[in-house]
Formats: C-alpha cells, sequence, structure tokens
C-alpha cells in the first residue's frame, strides 16, 4: 500500500468463512478509509453479506483479523462492532415491530432515570435532534410497524448514528427504496462523509455505484476480484468484473409484432387494504406478443392492479376479460388454469413455499395436473423429472432439488418462480418487480426470458418501479398516477424525463 | 372533562357487566353485608394463585418462551414449600423454599428451551409430567403442618367496612400477589429491562444486534417467572389448604395460562382475568350456600365456564401474542 491513502476507518484482513462446505469469504481483503463511501459490488452469493456480518461481529470469522483505525480488534458479538463505532442497516431491518421508533432506536443503551427506570421523553428528544440533523426526520413516537419502508430505514440508520458509529455499513439499502428516497439516501450519506463518517455500501445496482462511491471492491464466488475508483470505470466495466464474462445491460430485442388482444381490463375499481380507492375506473389492453410496461412511483395501485387481475382481490367494479371470458369473480386457480402466469412482487411471501423443496415449488401451480399427479397421488418420479429439467434450463443455482426452496439466494428464487410461471402454458404473464433486489447476471436472464415469452406470442404486462427495466423492455408504456392511467403510448415517444414527471406528479 | 366522558362511553360495555356483578353478587348474599363481602373477599383468595401463576407465564411468553409447565412448577413448589415447612415449623423457610424451588424450575426451563433449544411445548410438559410424578412418588399422607400463613390486618384500613375486609384483611402471599401486579406492570412498560423483554420476545435477532443477550435475558426472566409460579405454589399449600395433595394444582397452572392470554399479555389485564375466574368460583360456593340449584349440582359446576364464555367471547378482542414465542433462538 501506498503512503498517499487517507487513515483506514476499517480493514479486513485474509478473511476466510465456510458454512460447511459451502466457502463464503476466501481470502478477502477490504480497506476502507475514513470519511469515503465505499461501494461492496457483487452477485447474490458472492460473500458480499458474509463478509460485512463478520465485520460486524455477526459471524465469526475462521481465519483472517479486522482491524478498527489500524488496531486489531475481536469481533465476537455485535456488542464489539457497536463498541467499536460500527453501525449497521440491515438488509432486512432489525427493529422490533410493536416498539415505538425511539425504543427501537434506544434498545440496549437507554438513558435511564434512577433504578433502571426508562427516561422516554428524554430519549425522544434526542432522537427528534438526531433526525433533524441528518435529514432523517421521523417521528420518535410513531410505532415501526405503521411506518412505510423508507422511514423504517431511517430508524435504522438513526439507531448507528444514535450509538456514535464511525463506519456505517449498509447492506443493499436501496433494494427497498422507491428512486426518489433513493436520492434522498445517497445525499444523506454524502452528508455524513462530510462529517468524518465511513461508509460501506452494499449494492449490485451499477449506476448508485459511479453515482456515490470514492471506491468500489467487488467480489465474486467468495472473493475479491478487484478494487477500483469508480471514475476510472463505466457500468459494462463494474458489470464484467462483477459477473466474470461480459453482460448485456440492455437486452437486445427486434420490434414486437403484436397481435390479438389478449387482456382487456375495463373501468376497474379496487380497494387498497385499508379500504381506500386503489384503482379508479382503470383500462388497460394488453396485446399477444406485446411487453406492456406500467411504470409508477410504488404505491400508486399497481399492486392492486395485479392483486385484482390474478383473483387475489375482490373487485368493486369494473370487467377483466381474457380475450373473450370474463374473469371477474373467478377464483385464483380458475383465473390461473385460463392461461396467466404470475411472477408476484413478493417472492418470499407469495412466490414460493419456502420449506418445502425446490422441486415442489417449480411444479406448485401444476401438482394437481397429470403427469404429476394421477388419482390424487403425487407422482414423485414425474415431478423430479421435470424439476431437474428445469433447474437445468433455468440456470437455476442449487445443491439439490430437494432442498427447501428459502435456502437459495435471491436471485435463484426469482429464477425458480419464473422457470415455473414460463413452463406454464398461458397466454399472459404478469411480471410484477421480476428483478427487485436481485443481481445483475440473474436480472439479464429474466429479462431475457421475458423477451423470449413476448417473441413466442404471450402478452407480458410488466410493473416495475425500475424505470430503467420498464425503459429497456416495454413496447408500450402505462404510467400509472394515484390509481389511474395517466399517459399511454410507445415507448419510444416518451423520454425518460417526462415518465418521471408523469410518475410523480401525474402530468408531464 | 370531555375526555372523561368518552372514556366512559367506551368502557361503557364493561362498567355495565361490573355493576351487574356487584348488583347480583348483593342479591347472592341475601342484601347483608357479611356474605356480600365474603363472596367478594374469596374472589380475591382464587384468583391470587392464577394472578401468580399468569405474571409467571407473561415474563415468559414476553421474553419469547412459552411456558405451559407453570402447573408443574406450582405443583413441585407447593410440595417442597410444605414439606421444608412440616420439617422446620417454619411457614417462613417453607414459603421461600417454594420460592426458591419454582426458581429451579425455571432455570430448567431455561436449560431445555434456551440452552439445549428444545421444543418449548415439550420442555414444559416434561416439567410437568416430572413434578406430577416425582411428589405422587415422595408424598408421605398424612403429614401435618401447624398452622397456615397467618392473616394479617393492615392497621386501620382493615376496620373499613366491605373494602377492609377485601382488601386489608389477607395473608402474606395474597399482599404480595396485588403487589406483583402493579411492580411488573411498571417493569415491563416503564424500565429498561421491560424494554429489552419485550424486544426479545417480539424480535431476538434484532435485540441482539444493538448488544441485548438473548440468552441472559431469557434465563433471567424464566427464573424471576418461575420464582412468582412457586409462590403460587406456595399459597395453595401454605396458604390456601394448609397440607399437600396429590395434583393439588388440579389444572391452575392452565388457567392461569388462558387468564393471561384474556388479559392480553398485560398485568393489570390478567388481574382483571384472574379476577373473574376468582368470581366464579366464589359464586359457587356462594349457590351451594343459599341452596340455590343443589338438586343440579351439575348446573352449579357449569357457572365458572358459562360467566367465562359469555363475558370473554363478548368483551375480549383479539390479542396478539409476542411474535418470537415458540421458537428458539440461534445467532447464526
Amino acid at each position: 500500500m501506498n503512503n498517499q491513502q487517507a487513515p483506514l476507518a476499517l480493514e479486513a484482513v485474509g478473511i476466510c468463512k465456510s458454512f460447511g462446505p459451502l466457502v463464503a469469504n476466501d481470502e478477502v481483503n477490504l480497506q476502507v478509509e475514513k470519511g469515503q463511501i465505499h461501494a461492496l459490488l457483487g452477485e447474490n452469493g458472492a460473500g458480499k453479506s458474509t463478509l460485512v456480518n463478520i465485520l460486524f461481529g455477526l459471524y465469526k470469522a475462521d481465519e483472517g483479523e479486522v482491524r478498527v483505525a489500524g488496531e486489531k480488534v475481536e469481533m465476537n458479538s455485535p456488542h464489539d462492532a457497536i463498541e467499536h463505532k460500527i453501525g449497521m442497516v440491515h438488509q432486512h431491518f432489525q427493529l422490533v415491530p410493536v416498539l415505538t421508533v425511539t425504543e427501537n432506536i434506544v434498545l440496549g443503551d437507554e438513558p435511564t432515570k434512577k433504578g433502571g427506570v426508562l427516561d422516554f421523553e428524554k430519549a425522544a428528544q434526542e432522537v427528534e435532534a438526531l433526525g433533524k440533523r441528518y435529514g432523517l426526520e421521523v417521528d420518535p413516537r410513531a410505532v415501526v410497524e405503521d411506518l412505510p419502508i423508507g422511514y423504517q430505514q431511517r430508524v435504522e440508520i438513526l439507531r448507528s448514528l444514535y450509538r456514535q458509529a464511525d463506519v456505517l455499513i449498509l447492506d443493499e439499502p436501496t433494494a427497498v427504496l422507491t428512486p426518489q428516497e433513493t436520492d434522498h439516501l445517497l445525499e444523506v450519506l454524502r452528508s455524513l462523509t462530510a462529517e468524518g463518517v465511513s461508509i460501506i455500501f452494499i449494492t449490485h445496482k451499477l449506476r448508485e455505484v459511479l453515482a456515490i462511491a470514492d471506491k468500489v471492491t467487488v467480489m465474486r464466488r467468495g472473493e475479491v476480484v478487484g478494487a477500483t475508483d469508480p471514475k476510472e470505470t463505466n457500468e459494462e466495466g463494474l458489470a464484467e468484473m462483477m459477473v466474470g464474462r461480459s453482460v448485456v445491460l440492455r437486452i437486445a430485442k427486434s420490434e414486437a409484432t403484436p397481435g390479438n388482444t389478449v387482456l382487456s381490463i375495463k373501468e376497474l375499481n379496487v380497494l387498497d387494504d385499508r379500504n381506500q380507492s386503489a384503482l379508479k375506473d382503470f383500462s388497460l389492453d394488453v396485446k399477444e406478443g406485446e411487453i406492456f410496461g406500467i411504470a409508477g412511483v410504488e404505491g400508486n395501485g399497481q399492486r392492486e392492479l395485479v392483486e385484482a387481475i390474478t383473483g387475489l382481490r375482490p373487485l368493486v367494479s369494473g370487467s377483466i376479460l381474457m380475450g373473450e371470458k370474463e374473469m371477474s369473480g373467478c377464483s385464483a386457480r380458475e383465473i390461473s388454469e385460463e392461461g396467466i402466469s404470475h411472477i408476484p412482487e413478493n417472492r418470499e411471501k407469495h412466490g414460493l413455499v419456502g420449506p418445502h423443496s425446490v422441486a415442489d415449488n417449480l411444479v406448485l401451480n401444476r401438482y394437481f395436473h397429470s403427469p404429476f399427479a394421477a388419482r390424487g397421488i403425487r407422482q414423485t418420479a414425474a415431478i423430479n423429472e421435470e424439476a431437474s429439467h428445469l433447474v437445468e434450463k433455468f440456470d437455476v443455482r442449487t445443491a439439490s432439488i430437494h432442498n427447501p426452496a428459502r435456502t437459495l439466494s435471491g436471485g435463484n428464487k426469482q429464477k425458480v418462480i419464473a422457470a415455473r410461471e414460463l413452463s406454464h402454458d398461458s397466454s399472459l404473464l404478469l411480471a410484477a418487480q421480476p428483478t427487485r433486489g436481485i443481481d445483475v447476471g440473474s436480472i439479464e436472464f429474466i429479462h431475457q426470458q421475458l423477451v423470449n415469452a413476448r417473441d413466442a406470442g404471450v402478452a407480458v404486462l410488466l410493473v416495475s418501479a425500475e424505470l430503467d427495466e420498464i425503459l429497456s423492455l416495454s413496447d408500450r408504456v402505462g404510467v400509472i398516477y394515484q390509481g389511474k392511467l395517466v399517459a399511454v403510448a410507445p415507448t419510444d415517444e416518451f423520454t425518460r424525463i417526462q415518465i418521471g414527471q408523469l410518475m410523480t406528479s401525474g402530468n408531464s | 372533562m370531555n375526555s372523561l366522558l368518552e372514556r366512559i362511553i367506551r368502557l361503557r360495555w364493561w362498567i355495565l357487566v361490573f355493576l351487574a356483578i356487584i348488583a347480583f353478587t348483593i342479591f347472592a348474599g341475601d342484601f347483608r353485608q357479611d356474605p356480600t363481602t365474603a363472596i367478594l373477599a374469596a374472589t380475591l383468595r382464587h384468583s391470587t394463585p392464577l394472578v401468580l401463576g399468569a405474571l409467571c407465564g407473561m415474563l415468559c411468553e414476553r421474553s419469547g418462551v412459552i411456558n405451559i409447565g407453570i402447573e408443574g412448577q406450582m405443583l413441585m413448589s407447593a410440595f417442597v414449600g410444605f414439606t421444608v415447612t412440616a420439617a422446620t415449623s417454619s411457614l417462613y423457610l417453607g414459603v421461600a423454599a417454594g420460592l426458591a424451588c419454582g426458581m429451579l424450575m425455571g432455570a430448567a426451563l431455561g436449560g431445555l428451551t434456551v440452552s439445549l433449544q428444545g421444543d418449548q411445548i415439550i420442555a414444559g410438559t416434561v416439567l410437568n409430567i416430572f413434578a406430577l410424578g416425582l411428589t405422587s412418588f415422595l408424598y408421605t399422607p398424612g403429614e401435618t403442618i401447624h398452622s397456615k400463613t397467618p392473616r394479617i390486618n393492615v392497621g386501620p384500613l382493615a376496620d373499613i367496612p366491605v373494602i377492609g375486609k377485601i382488601f386489608f384483611a389477607n395473608q402474606p402471599i395474597t399482599y404480595v400477589s396485588l403487589l406483583l401486579v402493579a411492580v411488573i406492570w411498571y417493569s415491563l412498560f416503564k424500565t429498561t429491562w421491560g424494554l429489552r423483554t419485550r424486544a426479545i420476545g417480539e424480535h431476538p435477532s434484532a435485540a441482539e444486534t444493538v448488544g441485548v443477550s438473548v440468552a441472559k435475558m431469557r434465563y433471567l426472566n424464566l427464573i424471576i417467572g418461575g420464582g412468582i409460579a412457586g409462590l403460587a405454589g406456595a399459597y395453595l399449600s401454605l396458604e390456601a389448604v394448609g397440607s399437600f395433595e396429590r395434583g393439588m394444582t388440579n389444572g391452575k397452572g392452565f388457567v392461569a395460562l388462558a387468564v393471561m392470554i384474556f388479559g392480553r399479555w398485560n398485568p393489570v389485564g390478567a388481574w382483571g382475568a384472574a379476577l373473574l375466574f376468582g368470581y366464579t368460583n366464589a359464586i359457587q360456593t356462594q349457590f351451594q350456600f343459599r341452596g340455590w340449584l343443589t338438586g343440579h349440582p351439575q348446573f352449579i359446576g357449569m357457572i365458572p365456564f358459562i360467566v367465562t364464555i359469555v363475558v370473554l367471547a363478548g368483551f375480549v378482542g383479539r390479542a396478539r401474542p409476542p411474535a418470537a414465542i415458540g421458537q428458539p433462538y440461534t445467532r447464526e
């Protein structure tokens, strides 16, 4: 190393960690300079989370050492990490849902009055002041489970700042945020570095790395494959480092040849979970052989739209036609049998049965049909054969088709769902946030599958909060705003800025 | 003023039920002061082991461990407390032994569920079977103690008509149980210990990432809870009955769990629920005194259950248990 470097805030030296036969980290080195944003880039399963969990004391390294400000330290528990002023914002928030914002933030380090009595007022004031200071305002008395995801993340960040963290580790913080929230977060992180905080920023979104990182370390299959200055590279270069081969970030696709209308929605009215109107006189047509992209900031009725089409949410009024057939009032099973494939937004909750095997999940929409069942008896051999075939065809990385689906990485889970839904004989494919939180390699694969489905004559309805995804895949784009379709046109008639404005204000 | 009115309106059904119970009690007491007071005093006595058991269950479940071994903890402590008193003639030593025995049983549950990561339902069942078997085996009929824990009058307060007899002329463990309701309510909701306890019962890994030791907190709560169940056991053998009988808890540990759930894992709520159960027991006795329905004893036997079902089905809404109960916690 040379002498021009800023002092190191945190350093990992020769970290090795195995889980059984799986080597998650192999001789990993990481150097985070003081006051810098250090991006840790890699596909799912590359070992990024393992590394930061070691830095935060949640896992113990088999070999290697962690140095804080140049000194070797023992990290046996998160408590040790906190002692050394390391804070972490977890991918799955580590917040107690039923407690208030303040209680969550001070938990474990509470201001007290005499005899261990919690000084809630003092704590709430501190939380409020902290939020103001860093642009992370949140009501200290709100109960966490009532807050939107973006605000829950603020609570997580504030919790580390409350403990005066010098190093802040953020594990895929933008995966759950809208574009606006992401921009705000990046601003906050910038202002934190100005105060001398060092940040480790885990992501697989290349655009963010280029936008914010001072330095980037790329991991692949448990090893560091390179560390570089983002200014000296570009998206393609980073993607190639990350995946180990050149990656197509924009899928090449031919001109669409739309045919008959497959899905026709007329004057649809649907309520959300709070019984508020979610879709207002919503109408939409999707034709065979086209990808219709629905762009919009999350929470503008997309989820309710998908659930209404798939029969998971009752309609207040309106009609949904598949070809000539009226689907409103049909059960989810009937709708699926009519030829609708569905890649749901929440893959853990609605896409997979986590404890069941990969094989069972792969036939989840067909297990009751021949050849997978005969007279009510499951035909294991046929299921396994189909599963093995799909695992190979869709490149699902799993040790065995009999492993529980929940043990797969996010990208592989999504591949299982895509494999299942695309092998279902269908005329309409509903893909909701199909690439959320998965790595570049898997995104490329899923995108290619959507285009292939289109080319095979399937009508594809793509719902995504990622504007890039909408723009690169869709043949036509509709912008949804407050439950209404405010604009519909072929993709090339929109500019990126126009769609952005439509998404946030309803008019351009 | 307005907010007081709103509160009254919001609680109108509770208030009506309360008034109806009071009116019925006076009626059952033949409009005389003594029997009416006796019913209410008996209500408090009957509720004591239930509220203690419920507090034990609450500490365990609030920290994420289901304790269905309360029955066994109570039974074992009742036996140990009685045996120690019979051997030493000291009620103090007996109660202390019961308390210690409960704490040991709590620690045992911790060993099975926290350290060995065993299934919590099975661990609790093990305690119950163990306690029933061991106490039956070691039980020697005919052993006696000289007296029960004495009634203590709280100075002049005990002379207040009705109220004094109900609240201020009780035996020691009953006083302790009332005190514990207040202390545990305050501790759970106002202290750092309570905050941490609730946190590990809802989301243990969240607590662990901010440096709270889940294992330590669970052991602590199981042991304190066990001690409280031990007090309930000592109440049965040394304060209520004055002897030990095989299986004398007779399901009270399980009723205590129901009381805890009806009280929504809140000490004050549990106290209210325990009083309701206690009341149905007391009123049953009064029915026998008055000779009501004695031709059909099965109807008298049904009273507690009918009242419980009606009141609880009608007035207790959906309660949400701590999210993490039943799951052993491992860090990796």
